[in-house]
């Protein structure tokens, strides 16, 4: 990496080598029984220069002594954006645990052992189900050093579980699932199962929905499928910058529910989407986006900052292999005061949604979300009754939050990049073939 | 960059040292270059080159593979793929017979559309770009273009070897209006299998879009509901793949004793002119090749003829454990993946409805135009258009802001009782299954009309 940064500061002002490698073991289980044992060594090189101004890329698998690299970073250069950031220096990093160790000491033997006792659980209760599973861990290393004596490594281990059962019976079918991940190795799978056997014990029954305006609860896999990517998209801050976010102008404004407070976070321990600083060597922090409905902030990486006139938040992610850009790196959404069972209880018609299919296929930059119920409930007098099917839930994220009944007081975490607990909406959208 | 020809040949003489029920290998190496605008601004722009292979191994059911781009060690890789495989097999190994296969397969592309110019690309892009901003009311763009070539080396332990060269082109553009608070957006989405010239002239369509993306900022909502659909040819093979395609790919059904019980061939799924074939044997589209990533030769498969559901896709293993012959659509996104069953030019056959008689009975319906994506629970499909108009009285009537359309396939199948006689096929974009995406494949379709199709709305 030295190497490739000696040579390509000959060449250019600012210069900046990102690596990441990684190596993956995955068990994985197809039709409840164990079918494909899988590693994966990954390792990917990523240069970053400025010259006469420009920002320039390029990344390879394999570097060698990087004059490719170097060339092509350069050749991009001349059409480049114009760089308005300085890399970081020196910098302290807080410490953030992230790794453990005994990840590489579960044995392959465990793992099929994990997928088995999820399978045992859910066939168990159901025995008609097929299920899909897996157990992985990997291990990944990130080096960042650039031109201004910036220097960043860390090393982060991740564990994971899931399982996923479908249900036919004629042309009906029913899907459930749910996972779990974290830096430690995981030992139990009760967690997980528990989730997967509610779903079935609710969705037992068949209810159907009218089409009309109805109360509805969102569960955390809910709002994720649901609500997420109009949120994500209107904090990130290059679509604030570009005018194209509908809460862009809206800063210090009151724009949600004074109940809705959001903010990321990628300073948790141990939580899969935690690092000590972001792909740009910036300081990792906690940085609230909504405050008692107001909207506080918005998340940058190094470029869109210097545009906006403002600092980093940390938020440089480099998904795909591309330049940084802002991506949420955990969005927590803070816990109202409501149980989950009072919320039901409240309700005399409504749904409770556990799964949208399809819902951010639309206008997503206007807070439009549609989707089919590909995993929801009717409530009937306070109690849930039965799974609907052949069912939409339509809205407007930004009209949607701006009247919030209820937050739940648990919340859950899904996958690694959101902690949310259930959200009751007054009066939803829903149309319905019965 | 290493020469995976030489590589090659040590890896091929690795592989019949070894001992599995079966034992494959791949190799790639491959460059791409991007641009991406965000508003009137390149982004990033940039290029990258990737090395990397893969062994996978079966013995007695259990499959192993391990995947890398640090290319040393290979007979420890091909070890270790045999060492999982034996931890996982606790059945019996089933493949289907496929010949031993020595060739080689030029990208069928005069030009690779890596070694073009950026400056030329990025003029082009400016162009468009500038089209969108020339519009009044525009709040901004985003544009992503990508191409890539690659080279794969396919060998497995009887022998064969296979060398394929692809090329791919993909080019996205969306504009985005807004005002008073409300966002509207439209997106073209272009792909080709790596003629780069097929993404110029498309100023036309470009500005066609950008003023379509203003017009929806003053279009009302469908009310939400049933109605007569009449879907365009990009929409209706989006439909095609989502609703119906991966409920053909065999890996879900293969060990899935109800599923196959609804997919028993001979069954009934729609009217007599219904036909949706599958085929990457038809040279020249995104979903082409002439050997798919198990070395089996590609083919062109009727999934339903006449209304009546007459093949599926397969890999060796879904194949022979179905007793079908095997489709060569075992495919994998690149080297670090291993192949699953996957479509590729998956099309809705023309019929003999022209597109006014199509409308002409509907009295209240909905025009559904292109696409913004779509995906499927096999039961169940959604997928949103891109822009959409009601139809009165045999007749387009206003605009609406885009439409989620949803519903149960094989009720919906039933429900097309009109196919238009002007099939279109679709380039853009790629397809999405568990991790592997996104996958180059094609979509296409005439007109159809769909009755009773759940629409969401306010």
């Amino acid at each position: 990496m030295e190497q490739i940064l000696s040579q390509a500061k000959k060449v250019a002002e600012e210069a900046e080598v990102f690596r990441v490698s990684s190596e993956q073991t995955q068990v994985r289980f197809e039709a409840n029984r164990l079918k494909q044992l899988q590693t994966k060594q990954q390792t990917s090189v990523a240069l970053r220069i400025v010259k006469n101004g420009r920002t320039g890329y390029a990344t390879a698998t394999e570097a060698g002594d990087g004059t490719e690299l170097v060339n092509n970073a350069v050749e991009t250069a001349e059409f480049g954006t114009k760089a308005a950031f300085k890399l970081p220096g020196p910098t302290e990093y807080p410490a953030v645990d992230i790794l453990d160790e005994a990840v590489n000491s579960v044995s392959i033997k465990e793992m099929v052992g994990l997928g088995e006792a999820m399978i045992a659980a859910v066939t168990a209760h159901t025995p008609d189900i097929l299920c899909e599973a897996s157990v992985s861990h990997s291990v990944s290393t990130v080096t960042i050093i650039n031109s201004r004596g910036g220097q960043a490594d860390y090393r982060k281990s991740a564990f994971s579980l899931g399982i996923e059962g479908s249900l036919i019976e004629g042309t009906d079918m029913l899907f459930v699932g749910e996972s779990q991940s974290s830096c430690h190795p995981l030992s139990e799978t009760a967690t997980v199962t528990a989730e997967v056997l509610r779903q079935l014990d609710l969705a037992k029954n068949r209810a159907t929905a009218p089409s009309k305006q109805l109360p509805v609860v969102f569960t955390p896999n809910g709002i994720a499928s649901g609500l997420m990517m109009p949120l994500m998209s209107a904090f990130n801050g290059k679509t604030v910058l570009e005018g194209a976010s509908p809460i862009g102008s809206k800063q210090g404004q009151l724009v949600f529910d004074k109940q809705f407070n959001l903010y990321d976070d990628p300073t948790i321990n141990y939580r899969p989407g935690s690092r000590p600083c972001d792909d740009e060597g910036v300081i990792s922090q906690r940085t609230t986006l909504v405050k008692k409905g107001i909207i506080a902030d918005f998340l940058y990486d190094l470029q869109t900052a210097a545009l906006a006139g403002k600092p980093s938040t940390g938020n440089g992610s480099r998904s795909r292999g591309g330049l940084p850009s802002p991506s949420p790196s955990a969005f927590t959404i803070i816990p109202g005061d409501t149980t989950f069972d009072d919320m039901i209880k409240d309700i005399k018609e409504g749904l409770l949604v556990d799964y949208l299919m399809g819902a951010s296929q639309g206008n997503v930059l206007g807070g439009d979300f549609s989707g089919n119920v590909l995993l929801g409930y009717k409530i009937e007098n306070g109690e849930v009754v039965g799974r609907v099917k052949d069912t939409m839930v339509s809205g407007n994220i930004y009209k949607l939050l701006k009247d919030i009944t209820a937050i739940g007081s648990q919340a859950r975490w899904v996958g690694s990049s959101l902690l949310t607990p259930p959200i009751y909406l007054p009066s939803v959208a829903v149309a319905s073939q019965g | 960059m290493p020469d995976i020809e030489a590589i090659a040949d040590e890896l091929a003489a690795e592989l019949k040292k070894h001992k599995a029920d079966y034992l494959e290998a791949r190799l790639e190496e491959g460059q791409t270059s991007h641009i991406t605008y965000r508003g009137r601004e390149l982004e990033s722009i940039g290029r990258s080159t990737s090395v990397g292979g893969n062994v996978r191994a079966l013995v007695k059911g259990g499959w192993g593979f391990t995947s890398f781009n640090n290319l040393d060690g290979l007979s420890e890789r091909v070890s270790q793929a045999i060492e999982q495989a034996r931890s996982a097999g606790r059945g019996e190994s089933l493949l289907a017979e496929v010949a031993l296969v020595v060739d080689e397969v030029s990208s069928g592309v005069d030009v690779n559309p890596v070694t073009i110019p950026l400056s030329e690309k990025k003029n082009l892009l400016d162009e468009y770009n500038g089209i969108i901003w020339g519009t009044p009311q525009i709040q901004t763009s985003t544009i992503n273009y990508a191409d890539s070539r690659r080279k794969t080396i396919f060998l497995n332990a009887a022998g064969s070897r296979i060398t394929q060269e692809r090329a791919d082109v993909n080019l996205s553009i969306l504009a985005i209006a807004a005002k008073d608070g409300e966002v509207q957006q439209v997106l073209l989405s272009r792909g080709s299998r790596g003629d780069f010239a097929s993404m110029r002239s498309l100023h036309d369509e470009v500005a066609e879009k950008a003023r379509h993306a203003v017009e929806m900022l003053a279009a009302p909502q469908a009310k939400g509901g049933e109605y007569t659909v009449v879907l365009n040819p990009f929409l209706a093979g989006v439909f095609a793949h989502e609703a119906f395609g991966h409920l053909s790919e065999s890996d879900f059904v293969y060990e899935n004793d109800r599923l196959r019980e609804i997919m028993t061939l001979g069954r009934q799924f729609g009217g007599k002119h219904l036909n949706i074939v599958d085929a990457a044997a038809v040279p020249g589209f995104r979903g082409s090749y002439k050997y798919d990533d198990e070395g089996t030769p590609a083919s062109h498969t009727y999934l339903i003829k006449e209304g009546i559901l007459v093949g599926r896709l397969h890999s060796r293993e879904t194949a022979a454990k179905m007793n079908e012959p095997p489709t060569g659509n075992a495919r994998a996104i690149s080297y670090g993946y291993p192949p699953i069953v996957r479509m590729t030019n998956t099309y809705i056959e023309p019929g003999d409805a022209s597109f006014e008689d199509m409308i002409a009975d509907i009295k209240e319906g909905i025009y559904a135009k292109d696409c913004f994506g779509g995906t499927t629970s096999m039961e169940m499909f959604t997928f949103s258009s891109g822009r959409a108009y009601m139809i009165r009285d045999g007749k387009i009537a206003e605009a609406l802001r885009p439409v989620m359309l949803t519903g149960n396939v094989f009720n919906t199948l039933e429900n097309i009782d009109a196919i238009g006689n002007d099939l279109d096929r679709n380039q853009g974009g790629g397809c999405g299954k568990g991790e592997q995406m996104p996958l180059p494949i094609s979509t296409g379709s005439p007109h159809i009309r769909i009755r009773k199709c759940l629409i969401g709305g306010s």
